[in-house]
């Protein structure tokens, strides 16, 4: 058992009604149906259980400047300059927001 | 003020924000009906299913039915033949799954589908009803397309391509190979589960010859013209195995139409081979219970509506993975796991009495040209009026002039997404 300051929690709740605020239900199905195969490298949720980089915890700025500079040849990479060619930016800034805390 | 316990402290937090990285939509993306979803077959497909319908809406209620205990992987299996890895690698459970509330294994095989009463009928005479039936079979062998092979015949000369004792025997027989000895390896016609696959195999056993029994070659004996990442492999085989890999195509003598077994043998247009270790692939089609459940075409694999996987052929019945006809995707694991999800997601609509959702794929095929040599073919899928197709500009196959520390890179990478989609799976 632990108590939970009042103030903290109402900073707690509007930190997260915060980014929970920003996509509507459709973007949210959106982020899903993008996001929901780079598991597939990344592990579940963007958490890998080995070398490949893990995603979970990563900012949408992170992830959403990676992933242009892959798409643009700004940054090189073995397999993921040939993912990022597959989304348009609007789509990058969606799958950006998937794997924040 | 009041006090929470751990437990009510997180269903709060759920609550207020219903985000948390890929398990968010709880609330938000769902009504949460309740349905009962039964998935045939625990592979990348079934397994990912069952796994992501759970994650969506935790009020489906998933009975997942595959007749093994473990599930072997076909991927990483040349790297068993090769001896670089042991069975007990790419051998995983079911305990993970089963241990989540809403999915429910049972380890038995299905033999029918009553289609108007919406019941799976197993091999121990259970009867199961659904809701919605998704069926992820795999592949079965077309026994008869070549002359003189048969089940029985592939105990001696083994496919492989189904992971298990196959792997094994297969393994077993190139340790036993003397040197100096032929291994031939007939890949099928298209289409057929894991187009790269028989080219890593021919890469990784070559890789084992070379250090074990250097006097030994490798004849690959093709039913088709070209090959998946034909020009990376071929290049890779002159650098690492000079002269070790003979490459017949189908339309110059490839084309196997008989083997004999006794005399360890095979035959095609022009010539008759004998091989020391004879490691024939059989042209293949949808899983049988397909065919009992009449999901299938006149050529053996099941169509469906490439937007949301459901048959084109049964109501309410949904295919995924190597048995369906996906347009552009290759048959894969990832391309299996993938459609996983988006089958999840699109039965999900379709029972909260919604539109289907714009779907979106992504297939990465690595293959290993030895331990420390990996190449790899990718590709986003969208979907048109065409069906499941690749998006244009992106995709393709690794660099031809990338260095050795990226072939190291994507080598290691290959290990880590082996690592990474069984976890998905499972967890």
């Amino acid at each position: 058992m632990f108590r939970i300051h009042p103030i903290s929690c109402l900073i707690l709740f509007l930190a997260l009604v915060f980014v929970s605020t920003n996509l509507n239900a459709t973007e949210k199905q959106r982020v899903l149906m993008l996001a929901s195969p780079c598991a597939g490298c990344h592990g579940p949720d963007g958490k890998s259980p080995d070398v490949i980089p893990s995603l979970t915890g990563k900012s949408p700025q992170y992830i959403s400047m990676m992933m242009k500079a892959y798409k643009s040849g700004a940054r090189q990479a073995t397999v993921m300059n040939r993912i990022a060619k597959g989304y348009s930016s609007k789509e990058i800034e969606l799958i950006s927001q998937a794997f924040k805390k | 003020m009041k006090e929470y316990n751990r437990r009510e402290f997180l269903k709060f937090l759920s609550t207020i924000s219903g985000i948390g990285a890929l398990s968010y939509p709880l609330t938000a993306l769902t009504k949460n009906t309740q349905a009962n979803v039964v998935i045939i077959g625990g592979g990348f497909g079934g397994a990912t299913c069952a796994n992501y319908l759970h994650k969506y809406n935790p009020n489906i209620n998933v009975t997942l039915i595959e007749q093994s205990r473990n599930f072997v992987t076909c991927p990483f299996s040349n790297t068993v033949i090769a001896g670089i890895n042991k069975l007990d690698f790419i051998t995983h459970n079911y305990t993970q799954l089963n241990n989540k509330n809403s999915i429910n294994i049972i380890h038995d095989r299905v033999t029918n589908v009553d289609i108007p009463t919406k019941t799976v009928i197993t091999k121990s005479g259970k009867k199961i009803s659904y809701d919605r039936l998704v069926v992820s079979p795999g592949i079965d062998f077309i026994w008869d397309s070549i002359e003189g092979y048969s089940e029985s015949v592939a105990t001696k000369l083994p496919h492989a391509w189904k992971a298990g004792k196959q792997t094994q025997l297969l393994r077993d027989q190139l340790v036993a190979m003397k040197d100096g000895g032929t291994v031939i390896i007939a890949p099928p016609a298209n289409p057929f589960r894991c187009p790269p696959g028989p080219y890593e195999r021919a890469g990784l056993i070559a890789g084992y010859l070379k250090e074990h029994k250097p006097k030994s070659k490798i004849l690959i004996l093709d039913a088709k013209d070209k090959f998946s990442k034909q020009p990376l492999f071929q290049n890779a085989w002159d650098e690492l195995y000079p002269d070790m890999i003979e490459w017949s195509p189908g339309s110059q003598g490839g084309k196997i139409t008989r083997v004999d077994a006794k005399k360890m043998t095979v035959t095609t247009d022009d010539d008759t081979y004998k091989g020391d270790v004879i490691n024939l692939i059989p042209a293949q089609h949808a899983g049988d219970i397909a065919h009992a459940a009449n999901l299938v075409d006149e050529k053996g694999w099941c169509p469906v509506d490439q937007k949301t996987f459901a048959s084109s052929k049964q109501k309410d019945v949904y295919v995924i993975g190597d048995a369906c006809i996906a347009g552009k995707m290759p048959k894969s694991g990832y391309a299996a796991n993938s459609q996983g999800k988006v089958c999840a997601m699109q039965i999900i609509a379709d029972l909260d009495g919604r539109k289907p959702f714009e779907p979106s794929w992504i297939n990465t095929c690595y293959s290993l040209v030895a331990k420390d040599y990996g190449i790899s073919v990718a590709m986003v899928y969208r979907y048109n009026e065409k069906g499941i197709i690749g998006v244009k500009g992106a995709g393709g196959v690794s660099d031809p002039e990338a260095d050795m520390k990226l072939r190291q890179l994507e080598a290691n990478y290959a290990t880590g997404w082996y690592r990474s989609i069984t976890s998905d799976m499972f967890s």
